[in-house]
């Protein structure tokens, strides 16, 4: 019964005729409860996974069990156990929210009492109360997304897909976005498998990060174990006073490795990672010394990307082949 | 099956509440055939001196057409509508439901039924304001309605068929005209017998739309034909069933749920 709100994969391939393999041999295990973030730049094959593993596209070789349901023997049972938000938010322009949430609670099979009590907790909760009886050609794309997630949500679904739910959002809706996701999971749960090309929604809100590029995870993680394996933060500090460069680099030394700041700054890559920092701070206050900057370059993921591909996340786009398309 | 009965409910339901909720998809299945049968009555009352021509009434013999047009727009708006579900992932949507093949297809095609209904009456309507007589009386008309509902039933699942073969709502679209050379190669505006360019007789005659007209008409202007009604019914009927069989098998091929 721990398997119930897992995710197991094991060399899940995907190919398409006359394409590439989209998907090339990955493995996954995605915990209970745990908010699973994968990360990659478009055509990386992060929504060609979430649509095997959704069940709306047998997967060429491998296996992957979702909730301990096998994704191709169980199609029916792994829907029936997950909610899933996939790239486009799929809406009925003509169709008001509530009528999307009662045709999805009447096809999810619940029943005519509970259906009404169910779209109105989950307007609340997404915050569309007031627009609920509004067209969704009407809608923002953040109120959009905000559906589509009470959408994902109406049968209680133990598992979640999310495919980039954010992109396009502005940083207000995304940030309201993330704190639901973040709530569902603590609250509720609820295991979240989140695609993503945004570093900074991964680092925010993933418990372990998977890194796919070309249809290989090249990397996986927690957002700290992955940012740690290519290496510590480093403290960036100017001197008020030009002549002080000796002595600010001295009073910084036993903290850590000193670095090429070039003929302006004393770069020192912190041996005991942030934690050094209040110790370096006071260093510099009793050495007395005066500073025009002071800054601290932490890794990124984009670093780790950088670091295991040889390329940056960002720009770093292909076409991914249209699994709908290419399917056939 | 009692699980996928209320699946179809609410499909159906969204079918009409989405048409209901486009005001061009309303009045135009409806303001289109009326204006086509008023243009065809000015220009062809003359007609009705044949020798032979079943009525004096060219009103009343041309009003069997709207029933067909109206379900030529059956099959647009069920293919446009599944088609742009197909385009826009709202298929998707409802593939990760619990929802049924069978309950799609039977869902859609009931909403078309509704509407379908729904332009029959106003046809009717519009009939008995100006003075149409219809020779089958009240029953006849009940069994309009029904003719209707079929029609509806077996032009809908082309327009689904379509729809899922193509993916394509504008492909839908394109082939509307050419349901339409259909409805202008039949005996829509002459009954066959009187027909005599001989091609044009002989195209009327193996086109199952002329059949799928005399039908209605005859329930307007004859009384109660059951040679006509049979070839109505049963090749609305047989169209119907190619087109479901076709639609759900194409359906499979669509959903690629596992």
């Amino acid at each position: 019964m721990d398997r119930v709100n897992s995710i197991e994969v094991e060399g899940l391939v995907r190919e398409f005729k006359k394409g590439p393999r989209a998907v090339d041999g990955i493995d996954l295990h995605v915990e209970p409860g745990e908010i699973y973030g994968f990360l990659g730049p478009n055509g990386a094959g992060k929504s060609t996974t979430v649509l095997m593993l959704t069940t709306l596209l047998p997967p060429t070789a491998g296996t992957a069990r979702v909730g301990g349901y096998d994704v191709v023997a169980d199609g029916p049972k792994v829907r029936s156990v997950i909610g899933a938000a996939l790239q486009e938010a799929a809406l009925d322009p003509m169709l008001t929210g509530r009528d999307h949430l009662r045709l999805q609670a009447t096809l999810q099979g619940i029943s005519r009492a509970e259906r009404k009590v169910r779209a109105g907790e989950l307007l609340d909760r997404v915050g569309l109360a007031e627009a609920a009886d509004r067209k969704v050609g009407g809608y923002s794309g953040g109120m959009k997304r905000r559906l589509d997630l009470a959408l994902a949500l109406v049968h209680r679904p133990q598992i979640l897909f999310l495919d980039e739910p954010t992109t396009g959002l502005d940083i207000q809706s995304r940030t309201a976005l993330w704190d639901e996701v973040a709530r569902l999971a603590r609250e509720d749960g609820v295991t979240v498998f989140l695609t993503t090309q945004y570093l900074e929604e991964a680092d925010v809100l993933a418990n372990r990060v998977g890194i796919i590029d070309h249809g290989h995870i090249v990397a996986e993680g927690t957002p700290h174990e992955l940012k740690a394996e290519i290496g510590l933060p480093s403290v960036h500090a100017i001197p008020a006073e030009e002549s002080d460069r000796q002595r600010l680099a001295e009073a910084l030394a036993p903290y850590g490795e000193s670095l090429d700041g070039g003929t302006r700054d004393v770069v020192v890559r912190l041996r005991d990672g942030l934690a050094g920092l209040p110790a370096v701070v006071r260093a510099v206050d009793d050495a007395g010394l005066k500073l025009a900057s002071l800054e601290i370059q932490a890794p990124s993921l984009d670093d780790v990307f950088l670091a295991k591909t040889g390329r940056s996340l960002e720009g770093a786009e292909e076409g991914e082949p249209d699994a709908a398309e290419s399917a056939a | 099956m009692n699980a996928a009965l209320p699946q179809v409910g609410a499909i159906a339901r969204r079918s009409v509440v989405r048409t209901s909720r486009q005001p061009a998809a309303v009045v135009f299945p409806l303001v289109f055939p009326m204006l086509l049968l008023l243009v065809n009555s000015g220009g062809l009352e003359a007609s009705t001196h044949l020798p032979g021509f079943p009525t004096d009434s060219f009103v009343a013999f041309a009003l069997a057409v709207p029933f067909i047009q109206g379900a030529l727009f059956s099959t647009m708006n069920a293919g446009t509508d599944l088609a742009r579900d197909i385009q826009t992932g709202f298929l998707n949507r409802l593939s990760l439901t619990s929802m049924r093949g069978v309950a799609l297809i039977a869902g859609l095609l009931a909403g078309a039924v509704v509407l379908g209904l729904v332009q029959a009456a106003f046809y009717i309507v519009v009939g008995l304001i100006i003075g149409v007589e219809f020779a089958a009386g009240i029953l006849g008309i009940l069994v309009l309605f029904l003719f209707s509902a079929v029609i509806s039933i077996s032009f809908g699942a082309i327009g689904l068929y379509l729809a899922l073969r193509t993916g394509s709502g504008e492909s839908i679209q394109g082939l509307f005209p050419l349901l339409f050379v259909f409805l202008f190669l039949s005996s829509m505006n002459t009954p066959r017998d009187l027909i005599e360019v001989e091609w044009f007789r002989f195209v009327a005659s193996i086109n199952p739309v002329s059949y799928l007209i005399e039908c209605v008409r005859s329930l307007i202007i004859t009384g109660w034909d059951a040679r006509a009604l049979g070839l109505g019914f049963g090749i609305a009927l047989m169209i119907g069933i190619v087109a479901i069989t076709a639609a759900t098998l194409s359906l499979r091929q669509r959903l690629v749920r596992t």
